[in-house]
């Protein structure tokens, strides 16, 4: 990894971090409706990762899914703009906080019904299997996703079928608010891999190299045919599951153990400590990324909303018949 | 022409449509080295092979999900479901994603598949192997649901379905895969959405689709004894429903008659009956009848099923009563 490499996995997380406390602001303003779930403690998941990724790579992940779309490479005042609901919005302000997506950017969404994005991974697994493409699809799910048969019945699949899908699993402890002892049968996620015959990995995932690392192997592997694989990323959420989250279901002690493990501060210190980045440059990139975050919400705000004109506009693809 | 049985128009679509373009194949439950459970991919597997005739496992949701996926890669998969009995463990993904991701995502996601499944009841195979809950599916904006009563429209609609880029329920009827009929040979497909007359009339406008078309057939070749023309409209697809072809009948005939296989609570036949009254009250000369399944869960015995499903007499009885 080159320095501008580690800049901008410490950037990238950043702006996600500033993007999302600022998307808590604006609800509280009533500027973005709907339900927003923040990635707030996961940043390291899903930038370690998709920055192994090839372009060719497809991502898809759940409805928690703002950092992702940046990691993606969606300018965040696309972002932020799509929470707004605006048409120049990502997803054209149909889609909200859950429902992103930019295809070109190999970006799949934005899935709000949990473990249903699943089986479409082994989909878009099997269309790049079946088309001769070197590529792999990254599928993030939460450990609740764990639990329902969509999450069985597509990993079965993408196995019996040995497809290109990276399986990724952010574990951050609940589900809604239901701790994974209570919900799941095995509290180590990837021991539910081995059902499968299907090999895995945990990793860190409050240690963004780290899962870049071993991301970056397992893709490899997965790329050169070794079927499916599952990744578990034990992490946590600093904020509720979502804005309306009581938090009844853990005490305040347990959220800063977990503050201290700050995926963004142990980077910085990692960078400041291997002497790759300067105190001062860091600074100078958080208050770049803010900015970027500013001019997002300014964006957003200046853009207009979606036409009434196209409430109907693409119900049904053009092409009835090809 | 060549005369086919539904059974055979349906596989010659498929089998054109494979030959055709490489990017259709064909997934689901025992459609490969099995042939189909209803035979109508017999012999695709050893002409196509494995990788576009593909063996799954017993797993609906992740048929119809990976279906989607392999869709929004470019791909024209034709996933099949044993019977639309077993939809509802894959109705997440039917209405949930199929039916919402080109909308949702403002028409990134390109979606063209379709899903090939068998309906209806009369085979005593109990409550929950014989259902029509055709309407269920048609509810859904985003969703194109094709259900043929004719191995013509069959063929043709079918080849429509894989060529466009909707996904697309296609519901056929479990006992129609013996019947046979008139079906162009080669390249012929008929645009989905259009209803058709499948028999003109004067007196009363029978509406109705899939096996029902069969039974209002006979029931107006019965009521032709007795001088009365009925006048048949064929729905052919669900959603989108071409209701033209009804109200232009309606204002002839001023009378009508909705035959579907499945229960009548908001169902086919509270749709049309809905829409000719609203577009054509002044022309109202009876209360619109609907002919449907009795409100029950279809019960294994013989007798005991016949009676509940609509019967040519039922539909006779009906038109009488309209006219």
């Amino acid at each position: 990894m080159d320095k501008q490499e580690y800049m901008e996995l410490y950037h990238q997380m950043v702006v996600i971090r500033r993007m999302e406390e600022k998307a808590a602001e604006l609800y509280q303003l009533g500027k973005i409706g709907g339900f927003l779930h923040l990635y707030i403690g996961q940043e390291a998941v899903s930038t370690g990762l998709i920055s192994a990724r090839r372009p060719e790579d497809r991502v898809i992940t759940a409805y928690r899914d703002h950092g992702v779309a940046i990691n993606c490479g969606i300018d965040v005042k696309l972002v932020m703009a799509e929470l707004e609901g605006k048409a120049t919005g990502v997803s054209g302000g149909r889609g909200g906080s859950m429902h992103m997506a930019d295809v070109k950017k190999n970006f799949w969404g934005g899935h709000a019904i949990v473990g249903a994005h699943l089986p479409l991974a082994t989909g878009l697994a099997l269309g790049d299997y079946y088309q001769g493409n070197k590529a792999v699809t990254i599928c993030m799910f939460g450990d609740g996703a764990t639990n329902i048969g969509f999450f069985h019945e597509a990993v079965n699949l993408s196995k019996v079928w040995n497809l290109p899908v990276f399986w990724v699993c952010e574990n951050n402890q609940y589900g809604m608010g239901t701790q994974v002892a209570r919900a799941s049968a095995v509290s180590e996620i990837r021991q539910k891999a081995s059902g499968y015959g299907m090999k895995s990995e945990h990793v860190d995932g409050m240690d963004v190299l780290a899962v870049r690392q071993v991301a970056e192997r397992m893709l490899a592997e997965i790329r050169g045919g070794s079927g499916p694989q599952l990744l578990e990323a034990l992490t946590y959420r600093f904020r509720g599951h979502s804005m309306g989250d009581p938090e009844r279901y853990r005490k305040p002690e347990e959220v800063h153990r977990w503050e201290e493990e700050d995926p963004i501060g142990l980077y910085r210190k990692y960078l400041v400590s291997k002497a790759i980045a300067a105190e001062e440059e860091l600074n100078q990139l958080d208050d770049s990324s803010a900015r970027e975050v500013q001019e997002a919400v300014d964006f957003a705000e200046a853009s207009p909303d979606p036409a009434p004109e196209d409430l109907f506009k693409n119900i049904y693809a053009s092409n009835g018949e090809r | 022409m060549a005369r086919l049985t539904m059974r055979e128009a349906i596989s010659q679509a498929l089998w054109e449509e494979m030959e055709r373009d490489p990017k259709v194949f064909i997934m689901g439950e025992e459609v490969g080295v099995w042939g189909g459970s209803y035979a109508v991919t017999k012999g695709f597997y050893d002409h196509f092979g494995g990788e576009r005739v593909r063996d799954t496992p017993i797993s609906e949701a992740a048929i119809i999900g990976a279906a989607i996926g392999a869709a929004l890669t470019g791909l024209r998969p034709v996933a099949e479901l044993m019977t639309i009995n077993f939809a509802y463990v894959a109705m997440d993904h039917i209405v949930n994603e199929a039916a919402k991701l080109h909308y949702m995502f403002n028409g990134q996601m390109v979606l063209p598949m379709v899903i090939r499944t068998v309906g209806g009841g009369g085979r005593q195979l109990g409550a929950t192997h014989s259902q029509t809950p055709d309407a269920i599916f048609a509810h859904f904006p985003g969703l194109t649901v094709v259900a043929p009563g004719t191995p013509a429209d069959a063929k043709g609609l079918l080849k429509s379905a894989i060529r466009g880029d909707n996904p697309v329920l296609f519901i056929e009827h479990a006992t129609l895969y013996q019947t046979r009929g008139e079906v162009p040979e080669g390249d012929y497909t008929i645009p989905i959405g259009i209803s058709d007359v499948k028999r003109p009339g004067k007196d009363v406008t029978i509406v109705t689709y899939s096996k029902m078309l069969e039974v209002s057939t006979k029931a107006a070749d019965e009521l032709a004894k007795e001088g009365i023309e009925a006048e048949i409209v064929d729905l052919r697809s669900l959603r989108p429903l071409d209701t033209g072809p009804v109200i232009e009948s309606f204002k002839k005939t001023n009378r009508a008659v909705v035959v579907e296989e499945g229960w009548p609570t908001f169902g086919i036949g509270a749709e049309i009956s809905a829409r000719i009254y609203d577009q054509a009250f002044d022309y109202v000369d009876a209360p619109v009848k609907r002919v449907a399944q009795k409100e029950v869960p279809l019960p294994y015995n013989r007798a005991l099923e016949q009676l509940a499903l609509p019967q040519v007499q039922d539909v006779i009885a009906a038109v009488k009563e309209v006219l």
